[in-house]
């Protein structure tokens, strides 16, 4: 099966600043794919060599088999959701939604109508008449979500979408998205930073640091078992272990992770297990997040809201299950 | 530093005033913030209010009295005879060749200066933004009338635009031009051309400044999310940067029309012996004494750039702002 976009050994040099270095990627027909990475990790770059912003300075770029170098943004049936979503100021919502009907020559009435469809689509039926200035956050990224759908594009591409939403709109967002995307079959391509947004909607997730992918897999692969310690610690903030403190728990002299949620705290003297030292503890809600000084190494670890608690400055002593124990591929 | 440092407790949650004149007057002022804007405003609406629109008034006041043809005062009562006499041949002659020379300058202007206002605006950043400015703003610091004789002897028959199509081999499309009526004459500098000319080059800088600030204030990524939609560079351009643009084209274009219209030195030095409106103002209200006439002729350009801007708000050209 073809790839709905494929990336064979794509750069992107600004002047000496490689901000995509020789990346390989091949994207599924009909799946949500996340890019997750830190700023200028070259995530963004990559969505833009999709969209045509770009031309790779060399590799090539497929999408859905046909090679892409070279085409302006313009001639690929491929659209954007932009971060700050970029909608016309000069025009009403409906004539937002309908312009790339108005450019492809649609009659009038053809895309009024498709653009009324779109709006319904993403729940904002009737307010085509406003204008982009009069609407919120969340209702402008969803007009900027119609404007592209209405295209039918083969894939969408959505550059930190929610970025700018409150927390509650962005979770409600997030499913909205999610379920969209099965309704209608197209590939969605996502870029974020967030680690919990890839993770809840993404069916597979490419890690991006330095221009360069770290891991490609599904959210289950990257979190529970990161291939390098950049994955480990940017994906859930897993603790990342040093080959010598591996060697004693599994024999490897490799580095290896542990998820903080992994970590039973036990009182000192009780059985063994690592000794530490309870230097700070978080509230966090429905769990607490506390910080362990395990001989100079740093360790976190998340309890159940509710546990009874040591004092901060206490000796504890730290069990964990040697399968939770993941040694990454990363040489020591 | 250290935290210790930072850490000290000995001052009080509310500081004493500074005391004084001056602290009395900041505190005053941070309370009644509209009096502060009062004593800064009145000043200029005194100059602008009273002396400016006051002198502007008493000027359009007379326009509606008339001359005594045999005596050569001013009769001061109310007529709208000065108006009549506008609308004979000679005088709407100089109002149609005025009006047709600020659009056609406008036009110009415009077309020239949207290419350079987008280079600055979009691409030009540090020293080529600095260098951009100076090249915009550099004209207008040289004298006016030096420019425009430098432009004479540019024009002239014996000048370097002459010089530099004789050794192109292209003199023939200058004669050419030159053998058309009402554009042409006997030289570039005697011609209605060499004044058009010339006018574009002093107002130019008037288009340029406001497009540019107009095309700094679109969003790059509306013209990338055009482009993502589909549209080609020609639609980008007619469907968002051109309608973003207008405001400032606009605004450039008020400059540009209204300067044109009221200048009556460049005519004067270049073109030919036809008169503009500001040429007519000059002499009625000199030579002639003919003081409400000259006033009914400088109600003419007012009149115009308010249709103008009625028309260019119903176009929609201020949506955008």
């Amino acid at each position: 099966m073809t790839s709905a976009v494929s990336f064979q050994k794509v750069s992107r040099h600004f002047g000496s600043v490689r901000a995509v270095d020789a990346v390989d990627l091949d994207i599924v027909p009909g799946e949500f794919f996340a890019m997750l990475g830190p700023s200028g990790s070259g995530k963004t770059t990559c969505l833009r060599l999709i969209a045509g912003f770009e031309q790779p300075t060399s590799g090539s770029i497929s999408i859905f088999g046909e090679r892409a170098e070279g085409v302006p943004p313009y001639r690929r049936n491929v659209n954007t959701v932009f971060q700050d979503y970029a909608l016309f100021p000069h025009f009403n919502v409906l004539d937002n939604v309908a312009y790339g009907l108005m450019v492809k020559g649609v009659a009038k009435s053809q895309r009024q109508k498709a653009a009324e469809e779109a709006l319904s689509l993403v729940r904002l039926p009737g307010y085509g008449a406003r204008r982009p200035g009069q609407l919120s956050g969340g209702q402008r990224q969803r007009v900027a979500l119609a404007r592209a759908l209405v295209n039918q594009p083969k894939v969408l591409l959505l550059d930190e979408p929610l970025g700018a939403l409150d927390l509650k709109l962005r979770e409600n967002m997030q499913e909205e998205l999610k379920s969209l995307q099965k309704a209608l079959g197209i590939t969605f391509v996502f870029v974020t930073h967030d680690q919990g947004e890839a993770l809840s909607m993404a069916d597979r997730v490419a890690v991006f640091n330095d221009g360069k992918i770290m891991q490609i897999g599904t959210p289950e692969d990257i979190y529970q078992r990161p291939k390098t310690r950049f994955v480990a610690d940017f994906v859930g903030s897993s603790n990342v272990l040093p080959p010598d403190f591996v060697q004693r728990y599994s024999g490897q002299h490799r580095w290896g992770s542990l998820r903080p949620e992994s970590i039973r705290i036990g009182r000192a003297a009780k059985g063994e297990g690592v000794a530490a030292r309870l230097v700070g503890t978080n509230y966090l809600g429905a769990t607490t997040r506390l910080a362990l000084d395990a001989d100079g190494l740093r360790l976190h670890a998340i309890v159940p809201a509710g546990t009874k608690l040591p004092a901060e400055g206490e000796a504890v002593v730290l069990t964990f299950n040697r399968e939770h124990l993941h040694l990454m591929d990363e040489p020591a | 530093m250290t935290i210790a440092a930072l850490n000290s407790t000995s001052a009080s949650a509310i500081l004493p005033g500074s005391g004084g004149i001056r602290g009395a007057l900041s505190d005053l002022f941070w309370r009644r913030p509209q009096l502060l804007l009062f004593l800064m405003l009145l000043p200029p609406v005194l100059w602008l209010g009273v002396v400016y629109i006051g002198s502007l008034f008493a000027l359009l006041a007379q326009s509606f009295f008339s001359i005594d043809e045999f005596s050569g005062l001013i009769n001061h009562e109310f007529t709208l005879k000065t108006y009549g006499d506008l609308f004979q041949a000679a005088n709407l002659d100089i109002i149609l060749r005025t009006v047709t020379m600020a659009v056609l300058v406008t036009l110009a202007s415009a077309v020239i200066a949207f290419p350079i206002a987008y280079y600055a605006a979009r691409y030009a950043r540090g020293r080529w933004k600095a260098l951009f400015y100076l090249g915009v703003m550099l004209p207008l610091w040289s004298s006016y009338l030096v420019k425009i004789y430098a432009w004479k002897l540019i024009l002239a028959k014996e000048g370097i635009l002459t010089w530099l199509l004789a050794k192109l081999h292209l003199l023939w499309v200058l004669d050419g031009w030159l053998s058309l009526p009402v554009v042409g004459g006997n030289s570039l500098s005697v011609s209605a051309t060499g004044t058009f000319i010339a006018f574009v080059y002093v107002w130019l800088p008037f288009m340029i400044l406001p497009v540019q600030a107009a095309l700094e204030r679109v969003p790059g990524n509306l013209v990338e999310a055009s482009s993502d939609l589909g549209a080609s560079p020609g639609q980008t351009f007619r469907n968002v940067l051109f309608p973003l643009a207008l405001p400032g084209i606009v605004a450039g274009s008020i400059f540009t029309f209204s300067l044109t219209l009221g200048d009556y030195i460049i005519p004067q030095i270049i073109g030919t012996s036809r008169l503009f409106i500001g040429q007519a103002v000059y002499s009625q209200q000199g030579t002639a004494g003919n003081i409400p006439l000259a006033a009914a002729f400088t109600v003419v350009p007012i009149v115009i750039m308010g249709f103008y801007l009625w028309g260019a708000k119903r176009m929609g050209a201020f949506d955008a702002l």
